[in-house]
């Protein structure tokens, strides 16, 4: 890896930025086409991703058919999730639904998205599962399941994901209670600890895996979810013959708090702090998507230099994060001093970040129209040390680990994965960028004035644990070089938009007419009554693409909040990548794919 | 002053020795004695010194580790850099409770670090520290340390098998296979350096090393034979190429990075001993510095000249130092290298180690033959060694897929 050049720099920041991406609507006259104009219902929705209701009965074939049999195909399944819609208002121009399963697929030919909706009636309806498409369905079904009880059929193993298995009741619904003080006391009689123990009984069929082949008995392990090298309360349950992986299969949700229906209690402006800590390390990163999605919806536009501000701090800690990666990584393979130089530098960030929010890995420092407050004197100073500081110790630990041949022995050819494998389970960021594609929401579909920097996009080929490892290296450099831009081109202005709906308003008129005060008083006191609507806003996070997806319906509170996390898909691909491999290589692979419990289980 | 020093050792030693006699006069039975020298020099001597030397390698290891890692390590107890903590951990660890998992086999889980430990003890017995300084001058010393060192695996398997835990039986199983294998390229690399000196006596190979400017009749004499050790390429560029062989051999030995596969803390929790605790674990610590010591020793007598060489270092500051200079590089590789895996560890061992075994033992065979010490034997071992590191680096580079062009590219592109 040679140092990029830094001195190469050119923000243009007097170019106007591009607002909003444009998606590709002509695909609704091409299913038009395919499947008659009856058979969709068109909704908009102020994210401008084309939306349409598509009955229960032809689900599979317009799937199908945008999947493979479509000019420029929809190859990702982006997302899939469900909404309660029992209890929501304003539903203007949408079929009459109890439930919606929600299809959320992305195109990278088209560069363009397509938001496919099912109406569902019923308690506990049921609709076609959507696995023998697209594999990495799998996992999404089954969350849809466990949080709404819709049933997929045809699913291979519809059980319960994020939620215990004696778990009663579907917590996303409308009538699950929300807080411990709607639910009745906890009791725990006999009858209910034995049967709580009973499911913690480990049965090889309940995961689909069998005990024994014809040549051998095989031996389970359980890594996790107590395991040093898990990164946290992951348990990966590998079924072994010798040393050799025959499959595993990661059980999630110990981390799972539920952050989505918190969502539906907490008001817009303090629902922020928790989009901190479902990817904990990428602090403020989290707060970009959910602000500016609901800036989306309420049509706020953010001041220039509150942009610039917002990048400058999301670059920050992109590196941040990826440096407890950088460092974790090396040890999961043995090198145990890296993580010891990558922390170090990575609390020079956190100093900055002290500086600048008051906090260090979770400032939850953006607001709905901006960031809490102004720059403090000095941050430039700061920012500038820090740019000069980083390019050259990257460099030092390239020589160190990746540079390494014991190294390159243990990661080079480790848990790799096609292009093709890629896209079909849902990877994004790093782990997509190693399979060779150029892929990044910054360049793609500019967002918060990304197109007004200068930066480059590392790709390599092999779609390895190495090259999702160098992936990262690269993307550090490329920040500092976003962050120099920043720090020596931040624009003046406010660092809040004026917009009513400003959380908490500009303070500065409200002594002076009634309206401000009385818009002051109520964003503060009740929390900003959002116009009713869908809005989808998904950024280029350190792990990959992270995205929220709203519904207001016209209330101080989300109707339905909606997180699309990289890890949960990239977790889901554990066991294409582990299987045949020896148990050190799931550490190796676990390692490279860099997750964060918080970020899988939400 | 040093040959004083030592004097005062020796003296202290022999009144220890002479209690027996003192007591019984001429008469005192011959078991009695036995007993007594076996106590005094094996279960004292030997004990403290191992427990002594554990100490201060856990503590200087952390101390390097500290220093590797931009850290400052332990700094507080004993006020000068922290040099008391690993004397609080030991009495920490003895006071813990003592822990044998429900399930296990008992008997086995409690001898289990016993036999490591023994294993790794009774080495000591045939270190010759000094010229006078050893426990046994056995004649077939090199033979003896490796013999011992096998019950180290008997006690590992014991403690994974017995332990109820299946993060241990693989610690456990990985030991084992580790440590038989390697037993291999260890022997073999060390047969150079026996077939330098002719003896397998560990005192007759150190003493082979030296080359004495002074009268060696003398019993505190000054050697200045540091040319003279059988690692140099001018002596024999096989037993170079052995000596840096078997120091990898030995890190395979004694479990150290690259090759901690068996407590593999980031895969395997803490591998064979995961169920152990308190004073037990301590055991399998000591243990492994213990090992460490001995496989550094046997380097030192084999191939840095013992205790000769050094002017103006008594000999045996002189083997310390060289012995934990070797520990030193341990420590160092273990801070900097990452972590083999299974099948790469064996391939490390028969495809590399084995055959470079092979060729260093018929290759300074020969050179003991016609070349050793002739002006020819000077130039030719120095250009000889040249060669066979390239050589071995060319086969280091042939292990798995190393690609440096496509992905510096990829990212120098970026």
């Amino acid at each position: 890896m040679s140092q990029p050049d830094l001195a190469a720099n050119s923000a243009d920041l007097t170019m106007p930025a591009v607002k909003a991406h444009k998606h590709d609507c002509a695909v609704i006259d091409e299913l038009k086409m395919r499947f008659g104009d009856t058979a969709f219902t068109e909704q908009s929705s102020s994210d401008a991703i084309p939306t349409l209701w598509v009955g229960r009965g032809i689900l599979l074939d317009v799937l199908r058919f945008v999947k493979t049999g479509i000019n420029r195909p929809y190859r990702m399944l982006y997302d899939l999730f469900a909404i309660d819609e029992r209890l929501r208002n304003h539903r203007d121009g949408q079929p009459s639904a109890d439930f919606t399963v929600v299809y959320h697929l992305l195109s990278f030919d088209r560069n363009s998205d397509l938001r496919l909706k099912v109406a569902l009636e019923g308690e506990y309806p049921s609709l076609p599962s959507c696995v023998g498409i697209w594999q990495s369905a799998s996992w999404c079904e089954r969350e849809a399941w466990d949080m709404f009880g819709i049933t997929f059929e045809g699913h291979p193993h519809l059980r319960r994901l994020l939620m215990p298995s004696t778990w009663i009741g579907h917590p996303l619904r409308k009538e699950h209670p929300a807080r411990a003080t709607e639910s009745g006391p906890f009791q725990l009689p006999d009858e209910k600890q034995d049967a709580e123990q009973e499911a913690l009984l480990f049965r090889p069929e309940d995961w689909g895996m069998k005990r024994v082949s014809e040549s051998s008995d095989f031996m389970f392990l359980n890594l996790g979810p107590q395991h040093p090298g898990t990164h946290g309360v992951l348990r990966v349950i590998l079924q072994l013959d010798g040393e050799e992986i025959v499959d595993c299969v990661p059980e999630i949700g110990f981390h799972h708090r539920g952050a989505e229906k918190m969502g539906e209690r907490q008001s817009w402006h303090s629902f922020i702090p928790y989009t901190d800590r479902i990817d904990y390390l990428g602090g403020v990163m989290n707060n970009l998507p959910y602000v500016m999605a609901v800036e989306q919806l309420a049509g706020i536009e953010v001041p220039e230099r509150a942009e610039v501000i917002r990048i400058m701090m999301c670059e920050l800690f992109r590196i941040a994060s990826h440096l407890v990666w950088y460092g974790t990584f090396a040890q999961d393979i043995g090198v145990l001093s890296p993580v010891f130089y990558t922390f170090n530098d990575r609390e020079r960030i956190f100093d900055i970040v002290r500086a600048v929010c008051g906090g260090r890995m979770h400032p939850s420092w953006f607001r709905i129209g901006g960031v809490a407050h102004d720059l403090p004197a000095g941050w430039d100073k700061m920012v500038l040390d820090f740019v000069q500081h980083l390019p050259p110790r990257i460099l030092e630990w390239d020589k160190m680990v990746m540079r390494n041949r014991l190294f390159k022995a243990r990661t080079v050819g480790v848990g790799a994965y096609t292009l093709e494998e890629a896209i079909d389970w849902g990877v994004t960021g790093p782990g997509l960028r190693a399979c060779g594609l150029d892929w990044d929401f910054r360049k793609q579909r500019p967002y918060s004035g990304y197109d007004r920097f200068d930066f480059d996009i590392p790709v390599a080929s092999n779609g390895d644990a190495y090259d999702r490892g160098a992936i990262r290296i690269a993307e550090m450099l490329q920040s500092i070089r976003i962050i120099e831009q920043c720090a020596r081109n931040m624009p003046a202005g406010s660092y809040k938009s004026d917009h009513p709906l400003t959380t908490p308003p500009l303070k500065e008129r409200t002594m002076y007419d009634i309206e401000t005060l009385i818009n002051h008083f109520l964003g503060v006191s009740w929390g900003p009554v959002i116009p009713p609507g869908e809005s989808f806003y998904g950024i280029e996070a350190t792990k990959g693409n992270n995205g929220y997806y709203l519904i207001s319906d016209g209330g101080t509170m989300a109707y339905r909040l909606h997180i699309r996390t990289p890890s949960f898909r990239h977790m889901q691909m554990l066991p294409l990548m582990a299987r045949g491999r020896t148990v050190a290589d799931v550490l190796a692979i676990l390692g490279s794919i860099d997750f964060v419990l918080a970020d899988i289980d939400r | 002053m040093y040959s004083a020093l030592y004097q005062l050792l020796y003296s202290t030693l022999e009144t220890l020795l002479n209690i027996p006699f003192w007591l019984f006069g001429s008469h005192v039975p011959h078991w009695l004695v036995f007993i007594h020298v076996s106590l005094i020099l094996g279960g004292v001597c030997m004990m403290g010194f191992i427990t002594v030397l554990a100490l201060f390698s856990v503590w200087a290891e952390r101390k390097v580790s500290a220093y590797m890692q931009a850290r400052l390590g332990p700094m507080e107890v004993g006020k000068y850099h922290g040099w008391l903590q690993t004397a609080a951990d030991a009495i920490k660890l003895l006071l813990k409770e003592d822990i044998v998992p429900a399930g296990s086999d008992k008997f086995l889980f409690l001898a289990a670090p016993v036999l490591v430990f023994s294993g790794s003890m009774i080495s000591y017995v045939v270190i010759p520290f000094g010229p006078h300084l050893k426990i046994a001058d056995l004649d077939l010393g090199v033979f003896y340390i490796l013999a011992t060192s096998a019950l180290v695996v008997v006690g590992v398997i014991a403690a994974g098998w017995s332990s109820y835990n299946k993060w241990s039986i693989y610690g456990g199983m990985r030991a084992a296979s580790q440590y038989i294998s390697y037993e291999i390229p260890t022997a073999l690399h060390l047969l150079p350096a026996v077939l330098m000196a002719g003896s397998l006596n560990m005192s007759q190979i150190a003493d082979s090393q030296a080359y004495y400017l002074g009268d060696p009749s003398q019993p505190f004499y000054k050697d200045f034979s540091i040319l003279n050790w059988a690692v140099w390429p001018w002596i024999n560029p096989f037993a170079t190429v052995s000596f840096i062989l078997y120091f990898i051999a030995s890190l395979a030995e004694t479990q150290r990075t690259p090759f901690d596969l068996a407590e593999s803390e980031s895969e395997l929790v803490a591998g064979s001993h995961t169920e152990y605790s308190g004073i037990r674990w301590s055991f399998f610590f000591l243990a492994e510095y213990a090992d460490m010591f001995v496989v550094s020793a046997l380097g030192t007598v084999l191939f840095l000249g013992g205790w000769h060489g050094l002017p103006l270092i008594p000999p045996v500051l002189e083997f310390l130092l060289k012995a934990l200079f070797l520990m030193f590089v341990m420590m160092w590789l273990r801070w900097t290298l990452p972590r083999l895996r299974v099948d790469q560890l064996t391939y490390v061992c028969w495809k590399v180690l084995l055959p470079f075994g092979f060729v260093t033992i018929l290759g300074s065979g020969l050179w003991q033959l016609y070349l050793v010490r002739t002006p020819a034997g000077w130039v030719a071992g120095t250009v000889l060694m040249a060669v066979l590191l390239l050589a071995m680096s060319r086969i280091w580079k042939s292990e798995p897929v190393p690609r440096d062009g496509e992905m510096t590219a990829a990212a120098a592109s970026a």
